[in-house]
C-alpha cells in the first residue's frame, strides 16, 4: 500500500513540476492573453519562419494547430468549442464546409493583396467570385515514375499503368476519387462522373489493374519513391515534387487524357474569434515576397503571380509543376458530388481493394 | 453479504464513468445505425451490412485477428514464463513495455526502412543466401508489426499470473513423478489460464479493429472492420453505416467476451457466498 | 531463481532484439544529416539541437507527459474500483454485462470515440483543450486497467478475505491491508499500459482538443502529409534514452533500499 500511494504522490509532483516548467515556457514565447489567431492547417505547410515574421510585424501571436485530413478538421469546426480564426481546406472541403455554413464570406476591401492572384486561379466553380477562399495552393494528379527501375516504360497515357511489365509495381493513393479517376480518365469520362453506369465500367476496368499494384497508401509514397523502394505512383503533384527534390532520378508526368487539378484553399472558418487578424494573417501571406519564401520551403505550385519574380527560375520554369495553359485544358477541377455520389465511389473503391492479393 | 468489504458508494466512480463514457456513446451509435444520409429513418444499413463485401470484410477481419492473438500468445507464453525466472524480472518486465512508450506512427515508418527492399533484413537474407524478399505489404508484414505491437499487452497478464505460482507446487507435482509437460498441462497452464484469457480479450478484440497499420504495412491488401468503419465516418462521412458496423463490432466484442469466460475460479459466487 | 539454461537466454534475447530494433534504427537516422530515413550521410547533432530550439515541440512534448501521467494515475484509480465492484458484484450475469460493457472502448474504432466524445464535451459544455484531453484519455484507459486488475483479484483466495474480517479487521483494513497489496502486480500492469494508450492515442486525442493544445501524437501524425522530419526522430530518441535512464536509475535505488525487507519475505 505504502508503495502505491508514495508512487502516485511522486506521479503527482512530477505533473505539477511539468505543469508549471509548461506555463513558464508558454509566457515567455507570449501565448497568454495577448492579441492572437489560431492557423489551422495540415503539418509543416508553412515556413515556421514566416509566422514569427508575422508575429513580429503585427505584434499577433499565432497558434498553430494541424490537421490531416480536410474530414476531420472540419468535424472539429463543426462541432466548435474552439476558435480558429484560418483553416486551409481542399477544394471539394471548401464546397462543403460553404454548404454547411461553415465559412464567412470574405472582405475583399481588407485583403488587397489578392490582386497578386493569377486570375486563371480565381472564380474557380468550387466557389464563385471567391466568396469565400482565397487559393493558398494547388496541383495535378499524375504518375510520378523513376526511369532506372523500369524497363523503357512511358506513361504518356493512363492505359500504360495496366501494361504487364508493372505487374506488382505501381503504388495507388488511398483515395477513391483519385484512383476511380485513372479509369475515367482513361475512358474518356469526367472526373466528377456521376452516372452508375460510367462507375461501373471504371471500376470494372481498374479490376483489371489489380495485379499491377503492390499496394494501395497514402503519404508514406513520397518515401518509398525516394528511397527506389518503389517504382511507379499514383500521386498529387506537391508529393511528387517533394520526391524529386530528395531523389533527382524521379520523373512526374500528367497523362495526355487529362487529370485532376486540385487547390488547397485559405479560409475563415465561422468558429473565428479574431477576424481583423486573420484577414491581416491572409494579405500578409498574399505578399509576393512572402509567398514565394513558402512556396520554396513548402515545395508546391503557388498561385500567386506576382511572387514567381522572387522565385528560381528553374521551379517556374519547370513545365511539371507550373504547366502552361495549354496543358491546363485538360485538367479538371473535382466538384462536389454530393455524400449519396461519394459513397458509391467509396464502396466501389472499398470492392475493389477487397479484390487486391 | 458480511464477507463483502467493499461498498457500493465506491464504486460511483466507476458507475459514472461507465454512464457518461460508455452507455451514452453506445446510445448515439445505435441511433445513427438506424438513418441514412439524408436522415431519414432506415434499416438499409442493416442489409447493406450483410451484403458481400462487409461479410467478406468480416470474415477476413476475424481471421487475422485470430492469426495474430494466436502467434501473439505463442511467443508472449514463453517470454513470460522465462521473465518470471530472471533475477530481476521487474526490471526486464518494465522493459517490454518501453518500447510501446515510443510513438506508434514513427516505429512502423521504422519497420518500412526496416523490411524494405534495401532495408537491413533483406541485406541480411541477401548475405544468407536466400535473396531479396518483398516483405512490406504482405500478409507476413501486417501480421508481424500487429504481434509486434500487442505483445506486451499479452506478456503483463501471463506475468502476472504465473509469477504467483508457488515454486513449491511445481516441487510437489515433480516429486509425485509428473514429467514436465504434465506438469505444465496440470498445474501451470490451469493456474494461468485467467491471465491468458486477459490477454487474449485485450488482443483479439483491438485486432478486429487495427487501422493504420493495415494501410502502411499491408498497403490496404488487409482490410479491417476498424478500417471500414474509420473509411465510413472520415472519408464516406456516413455516419450510418459506420455506426452500424460499429454495432456489430460491439455484438462480436460481447460473444468473444461470453465464449472467453467460462467457468471462473476463485470469484466469490464459486466460494463460499452462497 | 535467476537461473536460466541457455535455451532460453537465447530466446529472451532474440525476443528483445525484435522489441528495440525499429527505435534503434528511429535513433540511428536521428544523427543522419540527410533529409529521411535512408541513406546514412554523415553524423550529425543538428537535429537534436533543433529539437531544444523548438519551443512549441518542446511545449507539446510536457503537455503529452502530463496527460499521460495524470491520466494514466487516474484511471488506474478508478479502473480499481471497477475492477472490485465487479469482483464483488454477487450476480453472475451481472458481472458479465458488466465486463462486457467494460470492454467496449478497448474495442471501438478511434474515430467513433472521438468523435462520440467531442459530441458530448459539446454538450455540457466543457472547453476543449487540456481538460478535454485528459478526461478522453482517463476514459479510454479505465478498462485496460480493469482487465489487468481483475484476474489478480479472482486468484485470491477469497477465504483471506474472510479470515480477515472473521478476526475483526474494518472493511476498510481489508481493502488497503490485505486487498490491494494482493493485486498491486495488477495495478502496475494497468498503470503502464494506460501510460501506452495514452501515449500512442492520436485519433481521439485529435477530435477533442483544441485552443493551442496539442499532443505529440497529433503533431507527428499531421506532419505525414509532408513529412515526419527528422527532428521528431531526434526527440524521440531523447525520450527513449531519458526513460531507460529513469527506469534503470529507479529500479537501482529502489532495489537497493527494498532488497533486505524482501529477503525477509522470500
Amino acid at each position: 500500500m505504502k508503495g502505491i500511494i508514495s508512487g502516485a504522490a511522486a506521479i503527482l509532483i512530477v505533473s505539477f513540476i511539468l505543469l508549471f516548467a509548461n506555463y513558464q515556457l508558454e509566457n515567455r514565447q507570449g501565448h497568454v492573453g495577448k492579441d492572437t489567431i489560431t492557423v489551422y492547417n495540415w503539418g509543416e505547410y508553412i515556413d515556421p519562419d514566416l509566422l514569427k515574421q508575422f508575429e513580429e510585424q503585427e505584434g499577433i501571436k499565432v497558434i498553430y494547430e494541424t490537421f490531416d485530413s480536410n474530414e476531420g478538421m472540419m468535424g472539429k469546426i463543426e462541432q466548435g468549442g474552439t476558435s480558429y480564426d484560418i483553416s486551409i481546406p481542399s477544394e471539394y472541403a471548401v464546397q462543403m464546409m460553404e454548404e454547411r455554413n461553415l465559412l464567412l464570406p470574405l472582405d475583399f476591401s481588407k485583403i488587397p493583396n489578392f490582386r497578386n492572384i493569377d486570375p486563371y486561379f480565381t472564380d474557380l466553380p468550387f466557389d464563385p467570385n471567391n466568396k469565400y477562399s482565397i487559393p493558398y495552393f494547388w496541383g495535378t494528379v499524375g504518375i510520378a515514375y523513376n526511369p532506372t527501375l523500369l524497363d523503357g516504360q512511358t506513361f504518356e497515357s493512363w492505359e500504360s499503368l495496366w501494361d504487364a511489365s508493372l505487374r506488382q509495381k505501381l503504388i495507388l493513393v488511398d483515395s477513391a476519387r483519385e484512383v476511380l479517376g485513372v479509369s475515367l480518365n482513361s475512358l474518356g469520362y469526367s472526373l466528377n462522373s456521376t452516372s452508375l453506369q460510367e462507375l461501373k465500367e471504371a471500376t470494372d476496368k481498374l479490376e483489371t489493374m489489380g495485379p499491377n499494384v503492390k499496394a494501395v497508401i497514402g503519404d508514406e509514397v513520397t518515401q518509398l519513391m525516394i528511397n527506389n523502394e518503389a517504382s511507379v505512383a499514383l500521386t498529387w503533384s506537391g508529393q511528387a515534387a517533394d520526391m524529386i527534390s530528395e531523389n533527382e532520378e524521379i520523373d512526374y508526368i500528367v497523362p495526355k487524357e487529362g487529370s485532376n487539378l486540385w487547390f488547397d484553399n485559405i479560409v475563415i472558418p465561422k468558429t473565428a474569434a479574431n477576424i481583423e487578424g486573420a484577414y491581416k494573417f491572409i494579405n500578409f501571406m498574399l505578399d509576393p515576397e512572402i509567398a514565394a519564401q513558402n512556396a520554396e520551403y513548402v515545395g508546391y505550385s503557388t498561385p500567386n503571380v506576382a511572387a514567381l519574380s522572387f522565385m528560381d527560375e528553374e521551379i517556374i520554369k519547370d513545365e511539371r509543376f507550373y504547366p502552361d495553359e495549354e496543358a491546363r485544358e485538360h485538367l479538371e477541377v473535382y466538384e462536389n458530388l454530393g455524400l449519396e455520389t461519394l459513397g458509391v465511389y467509396n464502396e466501389l473503391f472499398l470492392k475493389f481493394k477487397m479484390g487486391l492479393r | 453479504m458480511k464477507n463483502n468489504p467493499f461498498r457500493l458508494i465506491y464504486a460511483v466512480p466507476y458507475a459514472v464513468w461507465m454512464l457518461l463514457f460508455v452507455l451514452a456513446p453506445i446510445l448515439v451509435v445505435v441511433y445513427y445505425s438506424f438513418f441514412d444520409l439524408s436522415g431519414n429513418l432506415t434499416l438499409g444499413n442493416y442489409r447493406n451490412f450483410f451484403s458481400s463485401v462487409y461479410f467478406k470484410l468480416t470474415m477476413s477481419s476475424f481471421w487475422y485477428a485470430f492469426l495474430i492473438t494466436f502467434f501473439s500468445l505463442v511467443i508472449s507464453y514463453p517470454t513470460a514464463y522465462f521473465l518470471t525466472k530472471t533475477k530481476h524480472k521487474q526490471l526486464w518486465l518494465l522493459l517490454i513495455i518501453i518500447p510501446s512508450w515510443i510513438n506508434l506512427l514513427l516505429k512502423t515508418y521504422a519497420f518500412i526502412g526496416l523490411m524494405g527492399l534495401y532495408g537491413p533484413i533483406n541485406a541480411f537474407l541477401e548475405t544468407i543466401g536466400i535473396g531479396n524478399q518483398q516483405i512490406l505489404f504482405t500478409d507476413f508484414s501486417f501480421v508481424f508489426v500487429s504481434v509486434y505491437i500487442f505483445i506486451p499487452f499479452m506478456i503483463l497478464p501471463i506475468f502476472n499470473s504465473l509469477d504467483k505460482i508457488n515454486p513449491a507446487l511445481l516441487d510437489a507435482s515433480k516429486d509425485l513423478g509428473a514429467n514436465s509437460w504434465m506438469t505444465f498441462k496440470r498445474v501451470i497452464w490451469p493456474m494461468t489460464i485467467d491471465g491468458v484469457k486477459s490477454g487474449v480479450q485485450v488482443v483479439f478484440i483491438p485486432a478486429l479493429s487495427l487501422f493504420m497499420i493495415t494501410r502502411l504495412i499491408a498497403g490496404n491488401k488487409v482490410i479491417t472492420l476498424g478500417t471500414a468503419i474509420e473509411q465510413q465516418f472520415l472519408v464516406t462521412q456516413n455516419w450510418g453505416m459506420g455506426s452500424t458496423i460499429a454495432v456489430f463490432l460491439i455484438i462480436f466484442m460481447f460473444l468473444i467476451m461470453v465464449l472467453t469466460s467460462g467457468k471462473e475460479r476463485g470469484a466469490p459466487t464459486n466460494g463460499k457466498v452462497k | 531463481m535467476g537461473k536460466l539454461s541457455s535455451l532460453p537466454r537465447i530466446y529472451l534475447a532474440v525476443v528483445f532484439l525484435i522489441l528495440y530494433t525499429p527505435i534503434f534504427y528511429l535513433i540511428y537516422y536521428s544523427f543522419n544529416s540527410g533529409g529521411g530515413m535512408s541513406d546514412f550521410e554523415s553524423f550529425t547533432w543538428e537535429h537534436y539541437q533543433a529539437v531544444f530550439q523548438d519551443t512549441r515541440l518542446l511545449i507539446i512534448v510536457m503537455n503529452t507527459i502530463i496527460i499521460a501521467l495524470l491520466s494514466a494515475l487516474l484511471s488506474t484509480a478508478i479502473g480499481v474500483i471497477g475492477a472490485l465492484a465487479i469482483y464483488f458484484m454477487r450476480n453472475k450475469s451481472m458481472r458479465q454485462a458488466v465486463l462486457s460493457l467494460n470492454n467496449i472502448l478497448i474495442v471501438s474504432p478511434d474515430v467513433i470515440i472521438g468523435a462520440s466524445f467531442l459530441i458530448l464535451f459539446t454538450l455540457i459544455g466543457v472547453k476543449l483543450g487540456f481538460a478535454s484531453v485528459l478526461i478522453s484519455h482517463i476514459a479510454f484507459s479505465i478498462p485496460i486497467v480493469v482487465i489487468m486488475v481483475l484476474p489478480k483479484l479472482q486468484e485470491m483466495s477469497t477465504s483471506l478475505v474472510d479470515a480477515a474480517l472473521d478476526l475483526g479487521a474494518s472493511r476498510k483494513d481489508v481493502l488497503t491491508r490485505v486487498v490491494l497489496p494482493y493485486i498491486k502486480p495488477g495495478i502496475f500492469a494497468g498503470f503502464f499500459l494506460a501510460l501506452t494508450y495514452s501515449l500512442d492515442d492520436f485519433a481521439v486525442t485529435f477530435f477533442v482538443t483544441g485552443n493551442g493544445f496539442s499532443t505529440l501524437s497529433v503533431e507527428i501524425y499531421s506532419m505525414a502529409r509532408t513529412g515526419i522530419t527528422l527532428t521528431i526522430n531526434a526527440l524521440s530518441g531523447l525520450i527513449f534514452v531519458i526513460t531507460m535512464i529513469l527506469v534503470l536509475g529507479y529500479y537501482a535505488i529502489g532495489n537497493r533500499t527494498k532488497s533486505p525487507i524482501q529477503g525477509v519475505k522470500r
